[in-house]
């Protein structure tokens, strides 16, 4: 799950990692208000969508009187921010965060993540502050400073030591550091995040460390123990068919192809995603209707599809082990008896009963395009979607 | 002699009284499993479908004899199952439950580290070694005892790629799935070590997908340790960065986990990489017709 950057900066101050003085505003003058609370010379506008690169696309302005903050805020409220996170419709701003300016002498990088391979969670930090980090990585990963947090001990007054000249600073600041990064490592844990990120974290002209952004997405499997986190779940910006998704506890990606799918587990979804393309074909979406398969999952499946326009056929791809093809067929059938769809629909079912399966699917009134391999299955609905107009 | 599971292996299903742990005790019993023990705490004493219940892993292992453990066991108690059967002392652990905490995982990691016990998973749909044992919630029908060893992060996946096996004539020594999580126990590294050295294996099919570096990393150390035929498919070639595709563990992110980077790395490695998912038992065909 991922908050906006304003949702962060309340856990950060729970957590006592400094954040600039500032509130949110849904109106105009609101944020004006805001403005002339903070009273400063300096003011910094931001847009609070889930998405990255905000600041190359406008979305972060530096002003100097509340007039401007009003100006600013009434171009963003209310718009769609295109960033190259946010896909072509863009998100819409909703939110501004208006904040005091900050006199930066330096800026750092800091971020925690879970390294998968090594199964532990680890500090990095560069001193490359305020840049995208994964050019850092590439063109210079000797800037990138990594600590592993062991579970048990925690971060040691070594690693201190170590990320304190990494940083370059003063032992005095490497102190204020050392109790930023064990606040970090505090909420990361106890709040069971996936990734917290301080791009950049500032040092002022007064030797002050501040964190001037703020991002944390949270592992989902570990929600169900923070009920506290759940006031900060929006789901306004969700598509049709991601909503449907979601309040069926399916997991769906909508992409930009016009091939449909609907596949019985993830690594089979992906696969037959990926035979699509190899077969000239264009993915609409990532679909796992999970093991089962029951009409209802499939009736699911089907709305969430048929909400995306640009989907010209479906292909359904079930790999019946323990549940039996026939069984699935009956429900496919049983489900667009309730789902209206007009675009072919392609099924292959393998696994027990496939033969009775493809039987009852031929025989049935609907007109189903019945395949038998992998590889039959994806140059069917290909072929379908092209015909009906479909770019490959 | 196939890997991890033989007719000789006593299991131990933590979790077997409840939906799942019945439902899959009973296929696995009917498979020819040696189910010879149930946990559940609080319901010790009790009996489900003749296997005697216990109330932890440490009386079912010493009044069984058993050694291998399978968990079904729901997300917010597995990770202490899976610290319970390792200090219980059996070999294997094998997670199936889906949906435990990462930071939970990081300290199941580190307390098995002063154990001698391995975990396969979580979120793994288990091990099979066919005509001798299965542990796991895989269709036991499907497969073929033979000599085609195969390792994978996904459940019907695999299925897929051993019924392709099966059609090309090839059985399998066994078949693990290693888990959709992006913490997991064995890696691929630490199960293509044990069939390089499993004389029933004659050739592996590992199947991988987008998120973290384990497909990378098998890939360089395959290049000098790994003798065997040894075929590759990695699932999500065109999965968008930053998005979960279903399994915990399968997102690119920070720019790593691209499928295009793993082919890459397999490819270098003398690995024969396969592109097409239609195709993975032909090329396991025919990549052992090569080699004779």
């Amino acid at each position: 799950m991922k908050i906006h950057e304003y949702q962060a900066k309340e856990l950060f101050q729970k957590y006592h990692i400094p954040v600039p003085r500032g509130d949110i505003a849904k109106t105009v003058e609101k944020a004006r208000s805001v403005a002339e609370w903070l009273g400063t010379n300096t003011l910094v506008v931001k847009a609070q969508v889930h998405a990255g690169g905000r600041g190359q696309a406008g979305g972060v302005k530096i002003v100097h009187s509340a007039d401007e903050v009003a100006d600013t805020s009434r171009n963003l409220l209310g718009k769609s921010i295109i960033t190259h996170q946010t896909g072509g419709a863009g998100k819409r701003i909703q939110t501004v965060l208006v904040e005091e300016g900050i006199q930066i002498r330096k800026e750092f990088y800091v971020s925690m993540i879970t390294n998968r391979s090594a199964g532990k969670n680890i500090l990095m930090v560069s001193t490359e502050g305020g840049m995208d980090i994964e050019k850092v990585a590439q063109e210079s990963p000797e800037k990138i400073h990594i600590e592993p947090i062991h579970p048990a001990t925690g971060l040691l007054p070594f690693q201190k030591r170590r990320l304190t000249n990494a940083l370059e600073l003063s032992r005095q600041e490497g102190d204020m550091a050392g109790r930023i990064f064990e606040n970090l490592i505090r909420l990361y844990t106890e709040l069971d995040a996936s990734l917290v990120e301080i791009n950049p974290l500032v040092l002022t002209d007064e030797s002050f460390l501040i964190a001037l952004d703020a991002k944390i997405n949270f592992d989902e499997n570990a929600l169900y123990r923070h009920p506290e986190l759940g006031i900060y779940k929006d789901t306004s910006d969700l598509e049709e068919g991601e909503r449907i998704a979601e309040e069926a506890g399916l997991s769906y990606i909508p992409l930009t192809g016009n091939v449909g799918c609907m596949v019985n587990g993830a690594g089979l979804a992906m696969a037959t995603m990926d035979i699509i393309k190899y077969y000239g074909g264009s993915p609409a979406n990532f679909l796992d209707i999970g093991g089962g398969a029951s009409a209802e999952t499939v009736a699911k499946g089907f709305q969430i599809i048929v909400s995306d326009p640009d989907v010209k056929a479906i292909l359904i791809n079930i790999f019946g082990g323990i549940v039996r093809c026939d069984r699935v067929a009956r429900g496919i059938i049983e489900a667009l008896n309730t789902v209206d769809v007009h675009i072919p629909v392609v099924v292959r079912l393998k696994g027990t009963n496939s033969e009775e399966a493809a039987t009852l699917l031929r025989e049935s009134p609907l007109s189903f395009i019945v395949a038998d391999t992998l590889a039959d299955a994806a140059q069917k609905v290909v072929r379908a979607a092209l015909e009906r107009g479909g770019k490959a | 002699m196939s890997i991890i599971l033989n007719s000789s292996s006593r299991i131990v299903v933590q979790g077997i009284t409840g939906k799942e742990g019945q439902f899959h005790t009973a296929q696995m019993l009917e498979y020819g499993t040696k189910v010879v023990a149930g946990v559940t705490p609080g319901k010790g004493g009790n009996t489900e479908q003749g296997v005697p219940v216990f109330n932890t892993v440490h009386d079912a292992v010493k009044k069984t004899g058993a050694n291998i453990s399978i968990l079904f066991v729901p997300p917010p108690f597995a990770a202490d199952g899976i610290m319970e059967a390792a200090a219980a002392g059996v070999d294997w652990i094998i997670c199936v439950t889906e949906g435990i905490p990462v930071q939970d995982m990081i300290k199941v990691k580190s307390f098995l580290k002063d154990t001698s016990a391995k975990l396969i998973g979580p979120n793994s749909p288990g091990v099979i070694s066919p005509g001798k044992s299965k542990a796991g919630i895989m269709p036991g029908f499907i497969h073929q005892e033979g000599s085609i060893g195969i390792l994978s992060r996904s459940g019907t996946l695999t299925y897929e790629a051993v019924a392709q096996v099966v059609e090309e004539g090839f059985g399998q020594s066994t078949a693990v799935g290693i888990g959709g999580d992006p913490i997991i126990g064995s890696r691929y590294i630490d199960l293509l070590q044990l069939f390089e050295e499993d004389d029933q294996t004659e050739a592996v099919l590992l199947i991988g997908e987008i998120g973290g570096t384990a497909e990378e990393e098998a890939a360089a150390w395959a290049k000098g340790h790994f003798s065997k035929p040894l075929a590759a498919f990695i699932a999500g070639q065109t999965a968008p960065p930053g998005k979960r595709m279903g399994h915990a563990g399968a997102i690119i992110s920070g720019g790593k986990g691209k499928a295009s980077d793993k082919m890459k790395q397999l490819q270098k490695a003398g690995i024969r990489v396969i592109e097409n998912p239609a195709l993975m038992g032909k090329t396991l065909h025919d990549l052992i017709k090569e080699r004779k």
